[in-house]
């Protein structure tokens, strides 16, 4: 067998979005060696990509803002869905989070009053979301970059992570390649953090980038692993539609925090219907189906979609507050939104779904094993509140930093690597090479791409899944016998292989909880069973698990129950 | 259907050219999409960088027809198509493979420049107005076409002795933070190698974020540097204060 890098490190964290960076930095701060491991190059993970902004309870603008609202709206927005725990402490803990980032250097926009600014946004009852313009991804991860480099991570980037490796019940390290060489890499590590992302690129219509195909939860899922809540998957309102080559790119949720308009075709401001008290501003869920719905009953825009308008706003104004959408407007869709209304329709954009994790150190149903960012589940419910993101990347980013330095600190240095589980990694690892008959990746992955749009999309039937479910199992099948053309060196072919793996674990496990639940709640709209029904659906999670025979395991399992306390700030009316 | 000609520059450090592919034009499409119907139809194994496809990650950098460009965000209907569209990578860096090249000498060079620091009594109050200096660097995708197209890389390789334009903008955007106390201006006059830009303004123009790099950083950095070494008053009051 070949020879492969070896490194050490008392915990090993897969991924450099908002959540790795703050997890690594955490980890290192409190003593462990940490090394962080990425896909991409440092710097362009997703949380790059996020625009309007990061909420928390400041009262900057607003002072009525408390911990206790912000707790309410999340839970509000997610149905009553959400682990209450980690909504309490993300609600808790995030201003403090937001205001360190300032002191590693983030330059927030600020009011007159000289303090950080914040931005209205859908289902946040104050004025809420800390922004820079519409690029405050790319502020937040410069910083926790700079930090970063500065703190003594190691960042091994451009390599990614296809095997978890244990020992017994527990972790031991994680297994590899380099994209640029195809080569092999071994990572001895006695805690891990998963902080991998979201899963959108199982879909054809999608704000995610290729990194997002779902690896951190088919990681966990193979490792034993509990997974919830993965049949929600929040379809964010408003994506670009036109020009195809552009379509599902996002148009931020601040257009409408900046008072954009939704309008039909026969120019009626359709939310009116839907949700005449929130308006533009409801949760992304309402605000979804009313576009998809006016589509459907033909009053959507040449190109399939709603208007939405912010030119009202006038020119200065929206060139300086969304600087980045102006741009690309205008460069890609050759439209100039100062003067003209996007057209824009539902995207597939951030799965609520997850990795199931201890609220107050991340750790997952396996031992140390951690999960913090998009790719853990239980904060946002049902539905995720806009710049309920990037707040939950720092608050349990530390969190599972300091989780899982700790846990690393207790284990004595006896965790093994076992031989046969890298053999069969290599093994698997070559085997598209070896085929001398399989199919072309791409063809599967584009297979998967309609059948969820087709199958698992916004609304969804009993029939509908079933047949998804159907089709996810074909391509299973297909999957399993890939074949692919040249070296191991940067071979985005070979790379996919694997990915689309992962993909297929995660298609199945939201088919199959969508079809479980057979209720309407938050991002999930069953047409056939179109109401909550609290009684059944309104205490569980669904939870997705590998079986003994290596089989998807499919169950519910009841909600923590909230103190009395906390039930009255979710019953209260805040105001 | 009209068909646009891509070639892309396949090889690796031992060496490559060009390969033609016939791609099917869509309207709106970009350079990175007829890179993906290749990879997609021809050769699975073409090595491409990309994220965000919405210009915001800076990693899709290549040369277009000789420009260096982001490929997402270059759409194929503001190209001549009546020719051929070479995409080659980034040239001042070391290839990889096909577009993709190492860059990690940036990343080695950005740990060098000393972080934000503040002072102890700070309440952390700003006016937008002062922070909007800054905030005009922090638009820096990290694209590095800025850093490709600088002669004093590109041309004569002085990457010992010079950090680039990019590198300039970072410095610039922590010196411009208004509660930033740091002092980085021998940084800047000896490794950094303010002194080898000679203001031709080329990496300004092919900044995708429209980032004023020379005049409203690089020439304000050479004014600091220049105001603390080589200001005769301040030479003297230093020799006086003995700082
Ligand atoms: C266009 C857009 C705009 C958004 N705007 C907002 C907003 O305004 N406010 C908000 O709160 N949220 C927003 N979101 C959502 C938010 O940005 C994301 O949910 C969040 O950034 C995810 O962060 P993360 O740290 O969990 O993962 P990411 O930032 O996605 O990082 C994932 C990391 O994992 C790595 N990785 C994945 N798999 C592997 C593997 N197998 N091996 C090694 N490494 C791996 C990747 O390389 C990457 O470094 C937006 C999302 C998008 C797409
Ligand atoms: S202006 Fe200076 S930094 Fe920019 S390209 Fe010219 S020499 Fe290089
Ligand atoms: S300054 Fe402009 S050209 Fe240079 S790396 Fe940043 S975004 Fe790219
Ligand atoms: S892919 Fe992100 S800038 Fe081009």
């Amino acid at each position: 067998m070949e020879k492969f890098e070896t490194h050490t490190h008392d915990v090993i964290v897969i991924g450099a979005g908002g959540a790795g960076l703050r997890a690594a930095i955490e980890a290192s701060t409190q003593g462990a060696s940490v090394g962080l491991v990425c896909k991409s190059l440092l710097g362009k993970a997703h949380t790059v990509m996020a625009e309007g902004g990061v909420a928390a309870a400041l009262a900057n603008v607003d002072s009525k803002d408390d911990w206790k609202t912000h707790f309410h709206d999340t839970m509000h927005g997610g149905k009553l869905l959400n682990n209450w725990r980690m909504a309490q402490l993300h609600a808790q803990e995030a201003p403090e989070r937001v205001r360190e980032l300032e002191h590693w250097g983030a330059l927030f926009d600020r009011t007159k009053e000289g303090n950080i600014n914040q931005r209205a946004f859908g289902g946040h009852t104050w004025k809420r979301l800390a922004h820079v313009g519409d690029r405050t991804g790319l502020e937040m991860i410069r910083t926790l970059q700079d930090r970063g480099i500065h703190t003594g991570v190691d960042v091994y980037m451009e390599c990614t992570i296809t095997h978890l490796l244990k020992d017994g019940d527990r972790i031991s390290g994680a297994f590899g390649y380099w994209r640029e060489s195809g080569r092999f890499v071994l990572f001895n590590a006695k805690a891990i953090i998963l902080a991998t992302g979201g899963i959108g690129k199982s879909y054809k219509v999608t704000s995610n980038s290729w990194e997002y195909t779902g690896d951190g939860h088919a990681l966990a899922y193979e490792a034993g692993a509990d997974l919830i809540d993965m049949e929600f998957v929040q379809f964010h309102p408003t994506g670009m539609v036109w020009p195809p080559s552009v379509k599902g790119i996002l148009v931020t949720e601040a257009v409408r925090g900046e008072g954009g308009i939704l309008t039909n075709n026969k120019g009626e401001r359709f939310m009116e219907k839907y949700d005449p008290e929130r308006m533009e501003l409801s949760t992304r869920d309402v605000v979804a189906r009313s576009i998809y719905t006016e589509v459907q009953e033909g009053r959507g825009s040449p190109h399939g979609g709603a208007f939405l308008n912010i030119s009202h706003r006038g020119a200065e104004y929206v060139k300086k507050k969304l600087p980045s959408m102006y741009h690309q407007f205008k460069e890609f869709a050759e439209i100039d939104i100062t003067k003209e209304p996007m057209e824009v329709f539902p995207t597939t954009h951030y799965v609520m779904g997850g990795v199931r994790v201890d609220p107050e150190t991340a750790q997952s149903t396996v031992n140390g094993l951690f999960a913090c960012g998009e790719v853990a589940g239980g904060m946002h419910g049902a539905n995720r509140l806009g710049g309920n993101s990037l707040s939950d990347l720092l608050v349990f980013g530390k969190r599972a930093g300091t989780g899982a330095a700790e846990y690393a600190n207790k284990i004595n240095n006896d965790v093994k690597v076992h031989d046969e589980e890298i053999n069969n990694a290599v093994k698997e690892m070559l085997e598209p090479f070896e085929n001398t008959e399989g199919e072309n990746p791409y063809t599967v992955h584009q297979g998967l791409q309609d059948a969820m749009g087709d199958f698992v999309g916004v609304f969804r039937t009993k029939d509908k899944l079933h047949e998804g479910i159907e089709e996810i199992h074909i391509l299973k099948e297909r999957g399993s016998q890939l074949k692919i053309e040249g070296s191991r060196m940067y071979n985005p072919g070979w790379h996919l292989c694997k990915d689309l793996k992962s993909m297929l674990i995660v298609s199945e496990a939201i088919a199959r909880c969508a079809h479980q639940r057979e209720e309407s709640r938050g991002a999930h709209s069953r047409v056939d069973f179109p109401n909550y029904n609290d009684e059944v659906w309104g205490t569980v999670n669904s939870v997705i698990s590998k079986d003994s025979s290596g089989d998807m395991n499919l169950g519910t399992s009841p909600l923590p129950q909230m103190p009395e306390e906390l039930k009255k700030i979710v019953e209260g009316g805040y105001k | 259907m009209s068909v646009a000609k891509l070639r892309i520059y396949r090889g690796d450090a031992e060496g490559g050219q060009e390969v033609e592919y016939d791609v099917p034009i869509e309207e709106g499409m970009v350079v990175l999409d007829a890179i993906h119907f290749v990879q997609a139809n021809y050769d699975g194994d073409i090595a491409v960088r990309w994220n965000c496809k919405a210009a915001k990650c800076g990693s899709c950098s290549a040369e277009i027809n000789g420009m260096p460009k982001l490929t997402c965000k270059t759409r194929l209907d503001t190209l001549p198509l009546d020719k051929p569209i070479t995409v080659h990578p980034l040239k001042t860096f070391p290839i990889m493979k096909d577009l993709v090249t190492d860059v990690s000498w940036n990343y080695e060079v950005r740990k060098k420049i000393p972080p934000f620091k503040y002072a102890k009594d700070t309440d952390w109050k700003m006016q937008q107005v002062d922070v909007e200096r800054s905030q005009e660097f922090r638009k820096c995708i990290e694209c590095y076409l800025c850093q490709d197209v600088c002669h004093v890389l590109r041309n004569h390789n002085k990457k010992n002795e010079f950090f680039g334009p990019r590198m300039m903008i970072k410095i610039a955007e922590l010196e411009m933070h208004p509660l930033d106390i740091e002092d980085r201006k021998e940084m800047l006059r000896e490794a950094a190698g303010v002194g080898y830009c000679n203001i031709t303004k080329c990496c300004t123009e092919v900044c995708p974020e429209e980032i004023h790099i020379t005049d409203n950083a690089i020439i304000p950095l050479k004014e600091r540097v220049a105001d603390t070494y080589f200001d005769p008053l301040q030479w003297v009051m230093k020799k006086i204060k003995g700082s």
